[in-house]
C-alpha cells in the first residue's frame, strides 16, 4: 500500500469526524432550542402532584386537561384572545394601507418635495420624543384605554415602509408606463399594477406587523389598564409573571398562587396561534430578511 | 432630476398640467401618512420640550414655566440613573462580547452540513424562539429556572446538589439574562451570514480541494474571511446601539431581588415616568439616552464609513 493511499484514508476517516461533530454541534443546539417549550408543554398535561414533585421533565406524567379546560373556560382569557385577535387584524390592515400609501408616491423621482418627506421619515428611524412624551400625547388624545392606543402610535414602521419603497421601485418602469399610456391614473396603476406585482411583499410584511403587534406588550402596559382591552401578551404577564414573582418573594402574594400547570397551559395557549402558522411565518420571515439584507 | 423635467415642461405646457393632476393624487396619498408621522412622531419630539420646564398637567406643556437645565442637573444626582445607565451599558456589553460570536460559529456550522433535510430541520427549529414574545420567554424562565419550583433546580436537587439562584441572585440574574438572549436570538441571526455565506466564489473552495486544503483550513481561510464584511458591520451597527435597550427583555426578566443589575434606562423611565408620574424627570432621562443614543450611532456610521466605505444604513 502507498503512502498516499494511506493518508487518503486517514483524511476520510477524519473529514467523518467532523462530519459527526459539526452534526452533533447543531443537534445539540437545536434540542436546547426546543427542550424549554417541551418542558412547558408537558407542564400543561400533567398532574399537579407529579408537578410538585419535580418529575415532570419533557414528557407529560399524570396526563391532566384541568388545566386547559380551566383556561379555555376563563372568559378573561377567552376576551383576550378574541380582542388580541381583532386588534392584529385591524393593525395589520391600517399598517399596511398606510405604508403602501407613503411608499408608492415616494418612488416617484419627479415628485416635488420627494426628498424632503423621505428626510422626514428616516429621523424617526433614529429619533423619538422617547416613552413619556408618547404616553402624554396618548393621553391628551383621549386613547388610553382604547383600541386605538395600540393602533395609531405605531401604525408606520419606517423600515418597513423603506422596504416596501425599494420593492415598488425595482418594478419596471415600462409596465406603470404602459397603463398610464392607456390614460390608468396614480391610483389606478397601484392597485391593478403595482400592488398585484408586490403580493410576496406584501405578504412578508403583513405578517412582519402581524407578528409585532401579536408579541407587543409595552404599549398596553402603558396605555391599557381596563381588563376588557387586555391584549394577551399583558393578560398573561399579570397571571404568569406577577403571580410568580410574587411567590418567588414569599409573602408577598395578596392572591392565592396559580398553579403551575394553568401557568403552563397559559403559555401554551397564548403560543399556539404562533406554533400554527410558523411555517408561513419562518419561509416569509427569511425571504424578508434578505430584502432588508440586500437593501442595507 | 430639475433639468430632466424642465425642458419638457416648456415644450408642453399641458403635459405639465397633466403631470399636476397626476401628481396631486400621489399627493393625496401622502397626507394620511404625513399627518401619522406629524403627529405620533414629531409631537412627541416637540413634546420632549417638558424636560426643560416646570411640567404641570393642569397648565398643559406650553404654559408650563421654563427652568432651563435644572431637570438634568437633578437627575445628574439621582443614584438610581447612574446605576441605570451603568446597567444598560453593561448588559450590552456583555451582550456583544458573549452573543455576538454565536451566530457566527452557528451559520459556519449549518453550512457545513451536508445533509439537506437535517439543515432544513435544525433552520426550522433554531429559528423559533425568535417569534416567541418576551412575556412568555419571561414566563417560560420562571417555570424553568426559579429556585423553588423550576424544573432545572428540582434535577439539581435530586442529585443532592445546592440549587442555583438563576433568577434572583444578581450575579447569576445577569447569567441568565445573556443565556435567554442568546437563545432567543442566536438562531435568527444566522441568517445573515448564511446570506453572506452563499456569496462566496465556490471556485475558492475547489482550488484549495485540488490544493488537499482539510476542511478546517477552507473554514478558517476561505469562509470566514468571506463573511468578515458582514461580520464587521454588524459588529459597528451594534456598537452602535450600546446605548439604547430595549424594554421588554429587562422588564420581564427581572424581579425586586436584582434591580441592583437589572434596572436598565427604558425600565427606569417607565418606573419614574409612569409608575411615579415624575414626567419631567423620566423625559430627561429619555432625551439624554436618545441624545447618547445619537452620537453613539452616528459615530458608528462613520467608523463604518471609514473601514467600510459604506454608512450602516
Amino acid at each position: 500500500m502507498t503512502s498516499e493511499a494511506h493518508n487518503a484514508r486517514v483524511s476520510s476517516r477524519s473529514a467523518k469526524i467532523l462530519d459527526g461533530v459539526i452534526i452533533a454541534l447543531v443537534a445539540i443546539a437545536s434540542v436546547l432550542c426546543l427542550v424549554p417549550m417541551l418542558h412547558i408543554f408537558a407542564l400543561s398535561l400533567s398532574g399537579n402532584s407529579a408537578i410538585m414533585a419535580g418529575k415532570v421533565t419533557i414528557i407529560p406524567l399524570d396526563i391532566d386537561l384541568t388545566a386547559y379546560r380551566s383556561v379555555f373556560g376563563n372568559a378573561q382569557m377567552i376576551r383576550s384572545l378574541v380582542f388580541t385577535i381583532v386588534l392584529v387584524a385591524l393593525f395589520t390592515v391600517i399598517s399596511m394601507a398606510m405604508t403602501i400609501m407613503a411608499a408608492y408616491p415616494l418612488t416617484k423621482k419627479h415628485l416635488k418635495g420627494r426628498d424632503f418627506f423621505l428626510f422626514v421619515i428616516v429621523v424617526t428611524m433614529f429619533f423619538s420624543g422617547g416613552m413619556i412624551p408618547e404616553y402624554l400625547l396618548v393621553k391628551n388624545l383621549n386613547l388610553l384605554d382604547s383600541i386605538w392606543a395600540l393602533i395609531l402610535p405605531g401604525a408606520i414602521n419606517a423600515f418597513y415602509l423603506l422596504i416596501i419603497k425599494t420593492f415598488f421601485s425595482s418594478i419596471p418602469v415600462e409596465l406603470e408606463e404602459s397603463a398610464r399610456m392607456d390614460g390608468a391614473s396614480s391610483f389606478r396603476i397601484l392597485i391593478g399594477v403595482v400592488l398585484p406585482l408586490s403580493l410576496p411583499v406584501l405578504a412578508t410584511l403583513s405578517l412582519f406587523y402581524a407578528v409585532g403587534r401579536w408579541n407587543g406588550f409595552m404599549d398596553a402596559l402603558l396605555y391599557i389598564t381596563d381588563q376588557n382591552l387586555y391584549p394577551l401578551q399583558l393578560r398573561l404577564y399579570e397571571m404568569v409573571m406577577n403571580s410568580q414573582v410574587n411567590s418567588m418573594l414569599e409573602g408577598l402574594g395578596t392572591s392565592p398562587p396559580v398553579p403551575e400547570s394553568l401557568k403552563a397551559a397559559s403559555i401554551m395557549f397564548a403560543t399556539i396561534p404562533i406554533l400554527l402558522v410558523y411555517p408561513w411565518l419562518q419561509r416569509y420571515f427569511v425571504s424578508g430578511m434578505m430584502i432588508g439584507a440586500v437593501k442595507g | 432630476m430639475e433639468a430632466t423635467t424642465r425642458p419638457r415642461a416648456r415644450e408642453a405646457p399641458r403635459w405639465q398640467i397633466k403631470a399636476l393632476v397626476r401628481d396631486w393624487q400621489l399627493y393625496s396619498l401622502l397626507v394620511l401618512p404625513m399627518l401619522y408621522f406629524f403627529t405620533f412622531k414629531y409631537v412627541p419630539m416637540l413634546g420632549a420640550v417638558i424636560a426643560f420646564k416646570d411640567y404641570n398637567i393642569f397648565e398643559g406643556i406650553w404654559a408650563s414655566p421654563w427652568v432651563g437645565f435644572e431637570t438634568f442637573r437633578e437627575i445628574f444626582q439621582m443614584q438610581g440613573f447612574y446605576l441605570a445607565l451603568r446597567n444598560t451599558f453593561m448588559l450590552n456589553l456583555l451582550d456583544l462580547i458573549v452573543s455576538f460570536p454565536i451566530p457566527i460559529v452557528l451559520a459556519i456550522l449549518l453550512n457545513e452540513l451536508r445533509i439537506h433535510w437535517f439543515k432544513k430541520g435544525a433552520q426550522m427549529v433554531l429559528y423559533l424562539p425568535h417569534f416567541i414574545s418576551w412575556v412568555i420567554i419571561g414566563g417560560m424562565a420562571i417555570q424553568l429556572l426559579a429556585t423553588n419550583t423550576g424544573i432545572v433546580n428540582s434535577v439539581l436537587k435530586s442529585m443532592n446538589m445546592a440549587p442555583i439562584p438563576f433568577l434572583t441572585e444578581p450575579l447569576y440574574w445577569v447569567f441568565t439574562y445573556l443565556g435567554i438572549g442568546i437563545w432567543q436570538s442566536a438562531g435568527w441571526g444566522t441568517i445573515i451570514y448564511l446570506a453572506a455565506l452563499t456569496g462566496i466564489n465556490k471556485e475558492l473552495y475547489e482550488a484549495a480541494d485540488v490544493d488537499g486544503a482539510s476542511r478546517l483550513r477552507k473554514i478558517w481561510h476561505i469562509t470566514l474571511p468571506g463573511i468578515k464584511p458582514t461580520i464587521i458591520i454588524l459588529l459597528i451597527i451594534n456598537i452602535g446601539h450600546m446605548a439604547s435597550i430595549g424594554f421588554d427583555r429587562p422588564f420581564v426578566l427581572s424581579n425586586p431581588l436584582v434591580t441592583d443589575v437589572s434596572e436598565v434606562i427604558s425600565t427606569y423611565v417607565y418606573k419614574i415616568g409612569i409608575q411615579s408620574a415624575r414626567y419631567t424627570i423620566a423625559t430627561a432621562i429619555g432625551l439624554f439616552q436618545a441624545v447618547v443614543g445619537l452620537i453613539f450611532l452616528l459615530s458608528a456610521d462613520y467608523i463604518s464609513r471609514k473601514v467600510n466605505d459604506q454608512g450602516i444604513w
